[in-house]
């Protein structure tokens, strides 16, 4: 459905998309996700046809869009996307609502039967009369995704659609939009910088960073098995250490990591002995005392380093001989009564560990 | 002091007695700003729309200039009319110097640069995320220039209404081009000049009024506008 290949584009002295490739089937849910100015947004309106490329081809319904500049309406009238910030027209809820059918030249009664249905569905059919500027933030982002899907898109994209909007409102949306992709087959591009909104939604995720495409898979992959440490660091990763790749035994790695062996559930890479060890702090079991039964491959002692609230969470540093970070609930910290400097445990299952060869870092 | 009192108290009468010469030089005012305002208009607004929406080599000099423009003095203009419209220029045989046409066209020349710079600044407040918006709700080319034009309609309306309040307060064209003819080319402005040189407060008096009270009502009707 849509195919962008090695799509460039520069403003001024800057390129801002260094050719990058992306392909999506139709009634995927497609997150993109990436720090704040890498290229994202400018990715999106390029995909929606609002800018064109510099170079690289673009296909969406399987016309070429950069040889056919002339099928660019026809195919951007397929397509509708919604804005971070809430635009609304100075005018009522519904003409702004009716808009994009007008320019469809759609009848008035079919205009009239889709916007109010469509209103009803984001919750704003009493402010239909209403002047849209008068809304807040979030009933005038409603207002904006009514706009959108009152056309009946076969692609919606979505660059960042509930950042700074109150929980009722991004809730509504990400409802919509799951919906839409349901029942009707609706194809989902999304961008967000929030990471739990990308793993909630989307089926397969991109991840860019500086103007490319550094990785496309499910979320168990970008969050578990990033592909370079950058993309590790942007996902949030915990623990990422230098090791060396011992020996290989029964689907099991061993890999040295500061004079400790950590196991690891998968073969190390075919370029080098030399890897990085990287698992989430999530996946981190910590106790105090006596070492308990458990399954896990690792299990290290050491002692608490560090304490630091990232609410909901509790974020404990342990040195190890290296340090492992873990994240524990404020209720299990406060019952282990946690402090510096106490001897501790922890636990990894090597299925939890991830190897990521130094080669593909330096390239990342 | 007692003048200036007097002044005052007979320029009132003037008005409340609807005097024919206060009513017809204030009708002709309007008559005369009203129409080059109109006429600017049609030239500005296109004008103003065509240089917000293209791309060419040396718009940001043109919206310089016509910025400059704003401040245009008004004599260079009735100066440059009057030698268009006289019997020698190359617009003389249309027999416009010294009547209400002529300083139609005075005007409206005068007026057009600050529509149509207020026209780019109106249409420039749209920003680039409803440009955005528009493009990818499916319009095509005309309809997003008809979406933003109406988008930027009160910010337009001002520029409209900018330029009507230059037209009727200002008196250097309207004296070169029209020549203050009683009865035919006499306007508000020039009719003060004339009769403040002449010591005839009161009439001026009444005729400030009036020109005030104007202004007071495009004041007015542009806050109303820029509050929407």
């Amino acid at each position: 459905m849509i195919e962008a290949q090695n799509i460039t584009k520069i403003y001024g002295e800057m390129e801002v998309l260094h050719g990058v490739d992306l392909s999506v089937g139709e009634g995927d849910i497609m997150g993109i996700i990436g720090p704040s100015g890498s290229g994202k947004s400018t990715f999106l309106r390029i995909l929606d046809l609002i800018e064109p490329p510099d170079s690289g081809d673009l296909s969406l319904f399987d016309v070429n869009v950069v040889k056919e500049r002339d099928r660019v309406v026809e195919v951007r009238r397929r397509m509708g996307m919604l804005f971070q910030k809430p635009i609304v027209f100075n005018t009522s809820v519904y003409e702004n609502v009716a808009l994009g059918l007008k320019y469809r030249h759609v009848g008035k009664n079919e205009i009239d039967r889709s916007v109010k249905e469509l209103l009803e569905e984001v919750g704003l059919a009493r402010y239909l009369h209403s002047n849209a500027r008068n809304l807040s933030g979030g009933e005038q982002q409603r207002v904006s995704l009514a706009r959108v899907l009152v056309t009946d898109p076969e692609i919606l994209f979505l660059d960042e659609p509930t950042a700074n909007l109150d929980p009722k409102s991004s809730k509504t949306i990400e409802r919509l939009v799951t919906r839409m992709n349901r029942d009707r087959g609706m194809t989902v591009v999304m961008n967000t910088h929030d990471m739990l909104q990308g793993q909630r939604v989307a089926q397969r995720i991109g991840v860019m960073i500086g103007g490319d495409i550094l990785q496309v898979g499910s979320p168990r992959e970008i969050f578990y098995a990033p592909e370079s440490t950058k993309i590790a660091n942007f996902v949030g990763v915990d623990n990422i250490h230098d090791g060396k790749v011992l020996r290989r035994e029964h689907q099991i790695t061993a890999v040295e990591v500061a004079g400790t062996i950590l196991y690891v559930g998968e073969s190390p890479p075919e370029q080098s002995d030399r890897v990085k060890v990287i698992f989430r702090g999530e996946d981190v079991t910590l106790g105090i005392g006596k070492t308990a039964q458990t399954s896990a491959r690792n299990i290290l002692n050491g002692t608490i380093a560090e304490i630091s609230d990232i609410a909901p969470f509790v974020h404990i540093k342990v040195d190890c001989g290296f340090p492992v970070s873990a994240l524990v609930t404020v209720r299990s910290a406060e019952e282990m009564d946690l402090s510096e400097g106490k001897p501790a445990w922890v636990s990894i299952k090597a299925s939890a560990l991830h190897l990521i060869a130094e080669s593909e870092e330096s390239e990342g | 002091m007692n003048e200036i009192v007097q002044g005052f108290i007979e320029a009132i009468e003037l008005i409340l007695s609807l005097d024919p010469d206060v009513i017809e030089i204030t009708v002709r005012s309007l008559y005369v700003s009203l129409s080059a305002t109109f006429f600017a208009s049609l030239v500005a607004l296109p004008l103003g729309a065509y240089i917000y929406f293209n791309e060419f080599r040396g718009k940001r000099a043109v919206i310089n200039l016509l910025q400059t423009l704003y401040a245009l003095p008004t004599v260079i203009v009735g100066l440059a009319v009057f030698l268009m419209l006289s019997r020698s220029g190359p617009f003389g045989f249309l027999g416009m110097l010294f009547t209400p046409q002529g300083m139609i066209v005075a005007q409206t020349i005068l007026i057009i640069p600050l529509i149509t710079g207020l026209t780019v600044s109106a249409l420039s407040g749209i920003d680039r995320e409803m440009r955005y918006t528009i493009i990818s709700l499916g319009s095509s080319q005309l309809q997003s220039i008809i979406t933003i034009l109406r988008e930027a309609r009160f910010a337009i309306l001002a520029a409209v209404l900018l330029g009507f309040g230059r037209a009727i307060a200002e008196v250097g064209t309207v004296m070169l081009i029209g020549g203050n003819i009683r009865g035919f080319t006499r306007v508000l402005t020039t009719a003060i000049a004339l009769n403040t040189s002449m010591g005839n407060f009161s009439f001026s008096i009444a005729l400030g009024i009036i020109l005030l009270g104007v202004a007071l009502v495009v004041n007015v009707v542009l806050n109303l506008v820029q509050e929407r």
